[in-house]
């Protein structure tokens, strides 16, 4: 999950903060900096262990990429990635200038309920798309009057792109809306007055000033893509993530570390290409321009299609899992004979999420201290390093982990301190952003007069600045917490020896088509990705 | 937050850490799994129950597991294997990493075909190689059931069919046509399979929701998972077919069990394998998996044909121990794209 990239814009405002304050003020920077080492170097060294093996393998590796079958592996994912992307942009363009700048009725209620597509689990997306548009499922038997007896099968590559297109246009939603409330409305008005249709002031004015943010969302999209396990497992489509979970599964963990080496060479690719686009064109605004509120497009008879879309858009992406849960619950078919008591999967589930956040967010302190003032350039690099974590896909994080402890560290290996290392390394950049950015809002007075009335450096960072920037470092430890929640190849792949939460209950429930297993553990997923949206928001109050 | 309470957080916390922390290595009992959970738990529950040595166990496919054990070497902690596939503890026997059980043990199996030669390992319960299919939807394809597994490469089941490529049974029904058939034929029928639109599920469960249904006509499953669906509703309209003479399609095999070498805790590990030949969790594999129970004194419990009426294939199921080679030819054939 991508979700701290919507937050980037306030970094960048605390980039500017920061050239205020150039003073180490917290304690002893060679502590901190020594501490950031020993976090850096738990992230880098099992992904350097997994890229030394997987070049260790030589003539022999490369043989095995060669192959016509890995290749066809890659062209899975790139063909995944470019439709994924594309079908989203379809969807997410519209539906952001609807909610944004037309007269759409309910609109807050669609942006809302569009954006908890994005939260729900892709696993449990893919889960339930699967039955409710499977042969038999229930778009099927609303077709049946009208004599369709049997849909063909969505799984593979239809399934996956269908999935993934849903859980992933909100990422273009939000950067795409906020663009359109920003447009330069003067802009266009002076295109009208000179005779422009609506459509070509659209396409020439407006399209223009939103290409920053719609290839900012797209990239987004693309690389959840390329790192989403849930969705291609599901539908049992050979991308990268899932032959890699395959290769893992069944201990050829040499061939798992060559697949994940090109998928990181293509992660990091995608990254590259990111971070050119940000730089370069200029979209933004000269003047201040007239402060006023943005006027509405009346959509006149184009209301009810406009609405429809938006309902449609919705009722696949939201209510498609939520209905197909609930007609779970009251019983499918097979009973699943193991009956796992619910308090045991929440206790597991809710234990070491919070656990896991903790360690992140104690973690992530030396490194966003270090983040704000960046004075040196090794500063820089350390915590560049530390954001390598949620670049790469889980389960290559998880990969690497479970070569690193079978071959070096064995007490390790299957337990929950490994598994929490796994998390950690993976979310470890959702809480140095957030704690980064609640340091920077703290007043430095505050602390200053502390440390003039004779306490320690130390003591005022505890005393003064922490509980200052406390509504900040939680939010960060939130975001960890629910997204440990919902995590899936990382725990199926690291998870101690019978340790069972809600992801793996769902995972090995549909494995066996104990449909009925899946109802609450998903229902629950749901309803806690909803807390992390609404955190999100508030966060970012993109949404007016 | 106040400091205290933040505190009395961490140490909550810290509890659940331990409390959650499976007890490792000192007196459970690892079995490492290649059988469902649904199959296997309750009766590992009951043994538990009964002689109060605890047992953690890990689940996975049955060549999964098989690979983990072999890569984990003498550090594995795996105390017993047990595989729903004699092929793949014939691949650990020929690593020469399982006991020699005793002859108690193994003469509690009536049929001298169930058990490993060399006595490495020992048949829990039956199972045979099926057909399952919708005869509605047999009837309305205008299809009649086939003679042999080779047949289903024929144009008329395109996209009607289901197979699951990473189960154990599959792998060692694979491991059968290799070596009845060759090699060159068995990868041929796999791409010919391929190619005729066979849908692929995660398990065999799936596949028999699947054909009852109405998602495809039928598919390749081990006998018994039909009897779980019929329990719950007897008015499914879904059959078994047992392809006849001697046809690859029709193997029987057995789930079964071995104990590691480099186990810790070896007589509690037999407690286990011999708990399992026990009239007790026959009767269970009978009754509750509805397999076929593999000791003279327990009967199937379901309406199936016995063992010994089935045209089965001649084969050692001892000779299915190249699991590497068959794992490689099925990813080869594209059948996990």
């Amino acid at each position: 999950m991508h979700l701290p990239d919507i937050i980037r814009p306030r970094q960048k405002l605390n980039g500017a903060l920061r050239q205020a304050r150039p003073h180490w003020r917290f304690g002893n920077r060679q502590l901190a900096q020594a501490a950031s080492l020993a976090v850096v170097a738990v992230v880098m060294i099992p992904v350097a262990y997994l890229v030394l093996g997987a070049f260790h393998a030589g003539a022999e590796g490369i043989d095995y990429l060669l192959r016509a079958r890995t290749l066809r592996i890659v062209g899975n994912s790139l063909a995944l990635m470019l439709t994924v992307t594309a079908c989203a942009s379809f969807i997410a363009l519209p539906f952001a200038w609807l909610t944004a700048r037309s007269d759409l009725p309910w609109r807050r209620v669609f942006l809302a309920l569009g954006l908890a597509a994005m939260v729900i689990p892709s696993y449990l997306t893919a889960v339930t798309f699967s039955e409710a548009f499977g042969p038999k499922g229930m778009l099927q038997s609303l077709l049946e009057p009208i004599g369709v007896g049997r849909l063909p099968s969505i799984k593979g590559f239809f399934g996956a792109a269908l999935t993934l297109s849903f859980v992933t246009f909100p990422y273009i939603v939000l950067p795409a809306r906020a663009a359109l409330l920003r447009c330069d409305r003067n802009l266009e008005e002076a295109g009208q007055s000179l005779g422009l249709s609506r459509w070509a002031v659209f396409r020439q004015i407006i399209l223009p000033q939103l290409r920053p943010a719609l290839s900012t969302g797209m990239l987004m999209t693309a690389l959840y893509c390329l790192s989403d396990f849930g969705a291609v497992a599901v539908m049992r489509f050979n991308a990268f993530t899932r032959a890699i979970f395959l290769q893992t599964e069944s201990y050829r963990l040499d061939k798992a570390s060559m697949l994940a080496l090109v998928l990181i060479v293509l992660t990091i690719a995608l990254l590259i290409v990111q971070s050119r686009l940000q730089h370069g064109g200029r979209h933004y605004r000269v003047g201040s321009g007239a402060a006023r509120n943005l006027e509405r497009l009346p959509l006149g008879k184009w209301k009810l299609p406009a609405v429809a879309f938006c309902a449609t858009v919705i009722g696949i992406g939201v209510l498609t899992p939520l209905l197909v849960l609930f007609s779970w619950l009251s019983g499918h078919r097979l009973t699943n004979p193991i009956q796992v008591p619910l308090t045991e999967l929440l206790g597991n589930t809710v234990g070491v999420s919070a656990v896991s956040a903790l360690v992140v967010t104690a973690a992530a302190l030396p490194l966003a201290l270090l983040a704000m003032h960046a004075a040196s350039r090794s500063d820089r690099w350390l915590v560049q390093l530390a954001y390598l974590g949620n670049a790469l896909p889980g389960i290559v994080i998880a990969l690497a982990l479970v070569i690193f402890a079978t071959s070096n560290l064995l007490s390790w290996y299957q337990t929950l301190p490994l598994l929490i290392v796994g998390y950690a390394i993976h979310y470890l950049p959702f809480s140095i952003g957030a704690t980064e950015s609640a340091f920077a809002q703290t007043n430095p007075r505050f602390e200053e007069v502390a440390r003039s009335l004779g306490i320690s450096a130390w003591a005022a960072l505890a005393r003064i600045t922490l509980p200052l920037a406390r509504a900040g470092i939680l939010a960060g430890l939130a975001l960890v917490f629910l997204n440990v929640m919902k995590e899936l190849p990382t725990t199926l792949l690291l998870r101690p020896i019978g340790f069972r939460t809600f992801a793996t209950r769902i995972w090995s429930a549909y494995d066996e088509a104990f449909l009925s297993s899946i109802a609450l553990p998903g229902l629950l997923l749901v309803l806690a990705s909803l807390i992390a949206l609404a955190i999100l928001l508030r966060q970012d109050e993109g949404i007016a | 937050m106040s400091a205290l309470s933040f505190s009395s957080i961490v140490k909550l916390l810290a509890i659940f850490l331990f409390a959650a922390t499976p007890v490792m290595g000192d007196d459970a009992l690892t079995v490492y799994s290649g059988r469902n959970e649904s199959l296997l738990a309750p009766i590992l529950q009951r043994f538990s129950e009964a002689t109060g040595i605890e047992i953690e166990v890990l689940y996975g496919g049955t060549s999964a597991v098989a690979n983990q054990i072999l890569t984990e070497g003498v550090n594995s902690p795996a105390d017993v294997f047990i595989a729903q596939d004699g092929g793949a503890l014939g691949a650990l026997a020929a690593a020469d990493m399982l006991h020699k059980l005793p002859a108690a043990t193994l003469e509690r199996v009536a049929d001298a075909a169930f058990v490993s030669p060399a006595g490495a390992w020992v048949g829990l319960s039956g199972r045979a190689r099926v057909f399952v299919y919708s005869p509605e939807a047999l009837a309305e394809n205008g299809l009649e059931l086939p003679n042999s597994i080779l047949d289903l490469t024929d144009e008329q089941w395109h996209g009607l069919l289901g197979w699951a490529p990473t189960n154990g049974s599959f792998v060692a029904n694979i491991t059968a046509m290799r070596v009845l058939l060759g090699d060159d034929a068995t990868a041929s029928w796999l791409a010919d399979m391929i190619a005729n639109g066979v849908q692929a599920y995660p398990k065999n469960t799936p596949i028999v929701k699947a054909t009852i249904d109405g998602e495809i006509v039928g598919g390749l499953v081990n006998h018994y998972y039909l009897f779980r669906f019929l329990a719950e509703d007897p008015d499914i309209t879904a059959a078994l077919h047992f392809f006849p003479g001697g046809d690859p399609g029709s193997l029987i095999n057995v789930a079964g069990a071995g104990i590691l070498k480099t186990s810790d805790q070896p007589y509690d590990a037999l407690a286990l394998v011999d708990y399992l030949l026990g009239d007790e969790a026959q009767s269970y594999f009978a009754e509750i998996t509805y397999e076929y129970p593999l000791v003279a004194s327990v009967a199937p419990a379901v309406d199936i044909p016995a063992l010994a009426d089935i045209e089965a294939p001649e084969i050692d199921l001892s000779a299915l121990d190249d699991l590497k080679a068959t794992l490689e030819m099925i990813e080869d054939s594209g059948a996990l794209d």
